[in-house]
């Protein structure tokens, strides 16, 4: 079976965030009041061969850990379709 | 006996040269190692260079800690060698968790480069032994993920056993704890973020990164003895 998957990385909460914290300075100056906690990720799709959603689920999530993420700074979630 | 100074050169590294010229003129042979080979047989001291191995593509040393080489790295490391990571080398050994922790993006999301000043922490190690404790270095650095992080009990364990070898004087981009060069465990696997090989001439405007690749030559030496001896 095929799958695509949908992999969001993003900062761990508590580890500062630079380009969240430009981009919230950035947005009242454009007008856009009320705007906080603004954190910067990366959106990584993919597509791939697998037995049952189980065996994609379980090869995503090793690729996440010994490559698309970075345990120590990075957190991530799998949507998988 | 001269000691043999093997420089990874990645696609995309591009201080494998002022590697190899510092240490060259320091009095070592020095060897290209290309990364896809898989033996450093007859290298004594391992340096993965600054650059942007692989373009830095997904992380800053995420995909060359992948590279064939990488292997060979970790076991001459584990048979006691020394390795040096100078800027994408640090990142390069943080991502292979070779050394503990993660290089973030600066602070001040500013590419860095310039000269700054390091304080030695720990002039017991094999690379900064010919320093004093305490010592101020000039040395530049030249990153924008230099923004060294690592959870609290991994900072509190590096403190406790002497392991952050360099802090910057002002810290420079928001590194955790002003850490600019940490060592692993054994001692014999150290990362910094700044170049000690671009501070090895005055006419460049500093000699102190002499003593930083001079002391790893020196116990290289001091380890060639003990085996002649031995």
């Amino acid at each position: 079976m095929t799958f695509t998957a949908h992999v969001n990385v993003m900062l761990k909460p508590g580890i500062a965030d630079p380009q969240g914290q430009t981009i919230e300075k950035a947005l009242p100056v454009l007008g856009y009041e009320g705007v906080g906690d603004v954190r910067v990720g990366k959106r990584i799709e993919l597509r791939l061969d697998a037995a049952d959603e189980s065996d994609a689920r379980d090869k995503v999530d090793a690729m996440c850990k010994q490559l698309l993420s970075n345990p120590v700074i990075e957190s991530y979630e799998v949507d998988l379709t | 006996m001269t000691a043999t100074v093997g420089v990874v050169v990645f696609p995309g590294s591009n201080c494998d040269l002022d590697a190899q010229r510092a240490f060259a003129d320091l009095g070592a042979d020095v060897r290209m190692v290309w990364h896809e080979e898989t033996s450093l047989d007859g290298i004594d001291l391992v340096v993965l260079p600054g650059g942007f191995a692989h373009g830095d593509y997904l992380r800053t040393g995420a995909l060359a800690r992948f590279s064939p080489v990488m292997d060979a790295v970790i076991e001459h490391a584990e048979r006691g060698g020394l390795v040096a990571g100078i800027c994408n080398g640090f990142q390069i050994l943080c991502e292979a968790g070779m050394l503990p922790g993660a290089l973030r993006k600066n602070a001040g999301l500013k590419f860095l480069c310039k000269w700054v000043d390091l304080r030695v922490e720990n002039a017991s190690t094999p690379f900064t032994a010919r320093a004093e404790p305490g010592q101020i270095l000039r040395i530049p650095i030249n990153h924008f993920e230099g923004n060294w992080y690592c959870d609290a009990d991994q900072l509190e364990e590096l403190k406790a056993n002497d392991r952050v070898v360099l802090r910057y004087a002002d810290n420079p981009n928001g590194s955790l704890d002003d850490v600019a060069g940490i060592v692993n465990e054994r001692g014999n696997v150290f990362g910094l973020m700044p170049h000690p090989e671009r501070a090895c001439e005055s006419l460049l405007g500093s000699e102190d990164g002499r003593l930083i690749l001079g002391s790893m030559l020196d116990h290289v030496a001091a380890q060639h003895e003990l085996s002649v001896a031995g």
